[in-house]
């Protein structure tokens, strides 16, 4: 299964998105922001940073680059899309998810280890997962906080969009403590924490068994390999 | 608007009694004279800008250059061997094995942050990161040694909130992990902070650049953002002197920083480097196009001629002097071949990186440097970026040390009952230096790039160089003011040892140093003093653990009204590790280990943390230097981190026995049970000073009881004190506490609560 990554200038995490999907036994393709061509993948990560300096508005100017028509087709179609942090942000801009993300209310950007329950076992993404499901994945960024207007609010909770809620602490002031969203075919995940650093032993967030072995983000990416082998 | 009068080096030659703003410019009359005797004529006023800024304090390192050069004297081959750069260059490189190379450097930007935190401290991290891409490296962590003024001063929030938000800021953007650093209250740093950043980067050997502009006809590009009118401080009085009214305002003497940029240029120039592409390269920094010309020229064929008619501009104004020190950020300068310029264009293209081409390398020795069709540099690079003036400052010993060194620590009243002992440490741990700094470190991402191993509140950080063999390095920074202002020679020895330690405790070798050496007014004869003992200290320091100085930096000026910091070299060591699964945090992650004390400990409370928290005193000897019993230590640390016999170690240091005690156990919020007579009776010591004195060459191991029996012989091999004071006891959930035994126990919440509140409550949750 090859997973195409995209680059944007300002792109980040975008290795530790291919490294990710080489753990979980996938083939990562490294994919440019100028670019009108998929390469025939068979799912699309948009990974964290700060895309275009976020001038603008996080992830605004992305959200127009070229290589995004094809995304944003492909989404519609069904391809698997998952937005991690920016890439959330740029899903969020592109309209594949409605609400906004502005500035974490406490004004700073925070790194944390962060605990989430999956609210949404059937995406394409969350399929490894149990529903209810608290999972730890590291939390960055300075502009997380989850805003939508109350009609919005009120048909995610209702169709049950919501993919993630933040558990114990809101470390943004996002409404609802929602981390992360899925469309109503469940093809295409935004959330703002970083399931690719959860993802290799040794290198993700401390657990009560060892330092640093929190593993919980790979389950994303082994999602999604299961849910194209089992649409294969 | 009159038309600006271009000073040419004709025009210098014809008016030789032009009266020249040199003073206004930093330098001074014999300084000038001797540029008009190197010329044969006055400056240009765009020669005069090239030698102010390339001969201050800054650049040319005039007033500590005849004591560095001890760096570079008291060398052993031992110090060599792995060395691939040394001193000089951009920044050192280090072979770390399996054909890969670190290089790190760290640098002061003191001055800005105070005077504009946020972009003080951003700017002062893009410009170490760019040290580093120009030695032909991937920038892959960074940390920083920051010191402010006292906790409950309101001007210290202004500058942390700035200072913090200004790294952050940067760093994040460039995608960078933050692996550690250090985070110090001190009232002699309320008028001037030390905002000290580092940057380390890896590469392979044959990737290695250098800068210096060789082969006669290759081309000198400029590339990246374009230059403006932003950190050119002095230029402006050039500017004043040649524009009449309506000519330019003052602009900030302060750069701004563009983090994106500068990822953009990053990632360009790595693929410059990866396509062969480039011949040399150079980071713009202080003293902007004026440091890179004179420098890539003077390392390599002796000669350049450019027009600056071809730099990009933010701004059509600028006079060229103001161009030639513009400080503008995220530019850097490559010298190209002329067959590989194509291939260079369209890369920068690619990741829209504006490029232009200056000119090229000549072999005529001279910098030659035109604009709107006149000369308006003709000078030797050399003299321009080498043989600046060297002094010799007059050094003092300073009148109060006697009387001060008098004052011991030793002879204030120690508590001796549970519970003063319980009071005291409790004040330490809830005390500015000693508090959880996660209030700071919260802001900085640390898992980018997915290779950080350890990072804070680890004692070094650690990050993975090679995916395959697991081979990474570690680095820590320390520095302690009150044992340098006591005796600069042993502080910095102490300042050395503890980064040594820490980078020891994380199961790494050390093997180099970098420095960023903070101190007064040179011009001020016991400052001097204090900056020649810190270096011999350092240099003799360096030769007796076998690790070399690469590089680094001197900040001087550094003071409040007229006061001086607390002299304050910073020293980061360097430590490799052949596979970063075998790292050791710094605190017990299960209950049943045992805990082992490393070291003797003796009566040393001049200088240390109890001495100043809980009486307010400084004065004494700081703690005896024994490099011997350094070495030996991270041997053993080694050796045992290498069989994997340790679950966790943690180097004793500010706060002695007691607060590495309580940091041990927050750190995976398990507690232990602790009992020191045996330490007593063997040391002869009180429990206050088990507790608090800060003799050097100690660390705590936590050793699983399966290990036991290896780990007591290899102690016993190497012939290092060693003690078993107490056994790891119960985690998390079931009231953990640490429990010295006979005198007191404090549940790990009520140490937790103390821990964090200091910097949470000075600067909000």
């Amino acid at each position: 299964m090859r997973i195409g990554v995209v680059t944007f200038p300002g792109s980040l995490d975008d290795r530790d998105a291919q490294r990710a999907v080489r753990l979980a036994g996938g083939e990562p393709v490294p994919l440019w922001h100028g670019s009108h061509d998929l390469e025939g993948v068979d799912a699309i990560v948009l990974p964290g940073g700060f895309s275009y300096g976020d001038y603008l508005r996080c992830g605004a100017i992305a959200a127009r680059s070229p290589i995004m028509s094809e995304v944003i087709d492909a989404a519609n179609a069904g391809l698997p899309v998952l937005g991690i942090c920016n890439g959330f942000q740029i899903l969020v801009e592109a309209h594949l998810l409605p609400g906004g993300l502005i500035r974490n209310d406490h004004g700073s950007f925070v790194c944390r280890d962060q605990v989430l329950r999956v609210e949404n076992a059937s995406t394409a993404w969350t399929n490894g997962f149990a529903e209810g499901q608290e999972i730890t994945i590291p939390l960055k960024n300075g502009e997380g906080g989850f805003i939508a207007s109350a009609e919005d609010l009120k048909r995610l909770e209702g169709e049950g969009l919501v993919a993630f809620r933040y558990v114990g602490v809101n470390p943004n002031g996002s409404l609802d403590d929602i981390a992360g969203l899925t469309n109503p075919r469940g093809n295409v995940v935004g959330l703002m924490p970083h399931p690719e650093h959860a993802s290799e032993p040794g290198f993700g967030p401390d657990t009560p068994a060892a330092m640093r072995s929190g593993v919980d983000g790979l389950t994303f990416f082994t999602s999604v390999l299961a849910h194209r082998m089992a649409a294969a | 608007m009159s038309t600006p009068v271009v000073d040419s080096v004709s025009n210098a030659a014809a008016t030789p009694g032009k009266e020249q703003p040199y003073e206004a410019l930093g330098l001074k009359p014999d300084e000038y004279a001797r540029i008009r005797e190197l010329l044969g004529r006055r400056p240009t006023s765009g020669e005069l800008a090239m030698y102010s800024v390339m001969w201050s304090e800054h650049c040319s390192y005039k007033s500590s250059k005849v004591h560095l050069r001890q760096f570079g004297q008291k060398v052993s081959p031992e110090m060599t061997k792995n060395l691939m750069v040394g001193m000089g260059e951009n920044a050192g490189v280090v072979d770390i094995g399996e054909g890969w190379a670190v290089t790190f450097k760290i640098e002061s930007h003191n001055h800005p942050s105070y005077i504009e935190p946020f972009q003080g401290a951003a700017t002062g991290v893009g410009g170490i990161v760019r040290d580093i891409i120009s030695m032909g490296a991937r920038p892959v962590a960074v940390m920083d040694a920051l010191r402010f003024g006292a906790l409950g001063d309101p001007d210290t929030a202004r500058v942390v909130h700035g200072v913090v938000g200004g790294i952050s800021f940067y760093g994040n953007c460039l995608g960078l992990p933050n692996i550690g650093g250090e985070t110090r209250f001190d009232p002699v740093y309320q008028a001037n902070p030390l905002v000290n950043a580092l940057a380390v980067g890896v590469l392979r050997h044959e990737d290695l650049h250098l800068a210096n502009a060789r082969g006669v006809g290759n081309k000198v590009v400029l590339f990246g953002a374009r230059t403006g009118g932003d950190g050119i401080g002095g230029a402006s009085i050039l500017a004043s002197d040649t524009f009449s009214e309506g000519g330019p305002t003052k602009r900030p003497a302060v750069q701004v920083g563009d983090p994106f940029a500068e990822k953009v240029l990053i990632e360009c120039c790595l693929e410059l480097f990866a396509g062969g592409l480039v011949e040399g390269i150079q980071d713009l920094g202080a003293a902007g196009i004026s440091c890179a010309t004179s420098e890539l020229a003077s390392n390599g064929d002796g000669g350049m001629r450019i027009s600056l008619d071809e730099v990009l501009l933010r701004d059509p104004t600028l006079t060229a002097e103001e161009i030639l020190m513009s400080e503008s950020q995220e530019r850097m300068m490559a010298i190209v071949q002329p067959s590989k310029l194509e291939g260079f264009l369209a890369v920068t293209k690619k990741w829209d990186v504006e490029t232009s081409v200056l000119g090229e390398v000549t072999d005529t020795g001279r910098l030659v440097i035109d604009w709107r069709g006149e000369t308006i540099v003709d000078v030797d690079p050399r003299t321009v970026a080498v043989d600046g003036p060297v002094y010799e400052r007059p050094v003092a010993y300073p009148a109060w040390l006697d009387q001060m060194q008098e004052n011991s620590a030793a002879t204030l009243p120690r508590p001796a009952d549970g519970a003063g002992l319980r009071k005291d440490l409790l004040h330490l741990v809830n005390s500015a230096n000693i508090a959880d700094t996660s209030w700071v470190t919260s802001q900085y991402d640390k898992y980018v790039l997915g290779n950080t191993a350890l990072s804070y509140p680890d004692d070094g950080g650690m990050v993975r160089v090679d995916e395959r063999s697991g081979l990474g390095f570690a680095l820590a920074t320390d520095a302690n003011g009150r044992y340098c202002y006591l005796d600069p020679y042993a502080g910095a020895q102490l300042a050395l040892a503890e980064a040594y330690r820490n980078v020891a405790v994380t199961g790494a070798t050390p093997v180099a140093v970098s420095d960023c050496l903070n101190f007064g007014s040179p011009e001020n004869p016991e400052v001097m003093w204090q900056f020649s003992r810190a270096v011999e200290g350092l240099a003799d320091g360096c030769l007796a653990l076998g690790i070399p100085v690469t590089g680094g930096n001197v900040s001087f000026y550094n003071q409040t009204g007229d006061v001086p910091i607390h002299p304050t070299p910073v020293v980061a060591v360097l430590g490799t590790i052949d596979d970063v699964g075998r790292r050791v945090p710094s605190g017990w992650q299960d209950a049943g280990d045992n805990l082992y004390l490393l070291g003797a400990t003796a009566l040393e409370l001049d200088g240390s943390a109890w001495a100043g928290v809980v009486h307010g005193h400084l004065g004494g000897r700081p703690p005896a230097v024994d490099l011997g019993r350094e070495k030996a230590l991270a041997g053993l640390l080694a050796a045992g981190a290498h069989e994997g016999l340790f679950n966790a170690a943690h180097d004793l240091s500010d706060g002695g026995l007691g607060v590495a005690l309580v940091e041990g156990c927050l750190r995976f919020g398990v507690g232990a049970r602790i009992f020191l007579d045996e330490l007593l009776e063997r040391d002869g010591i009180d429990l206050a000073t088990a507790l608090f004195s800060e003799t050097g060459g100690r660390a705590i191991v936590a050793v699983p009881r399966e290990e036991d029996v290896k780990f007591t012989r290899l102690c016993e091999g190497r012939g290092y004190p060693v003690l078993r004071i107490g056994v790891t006891d119960a985690g998390p959930a079931s009231g953990a506490a640490l429990d010295v035994q006979g005198a007191f126990s404090i549940p790990l919440d009520e140490l937790g609560a103390a821990h964090r509140a200091p910097l949470r409550e000075a600067f909000g949750a």
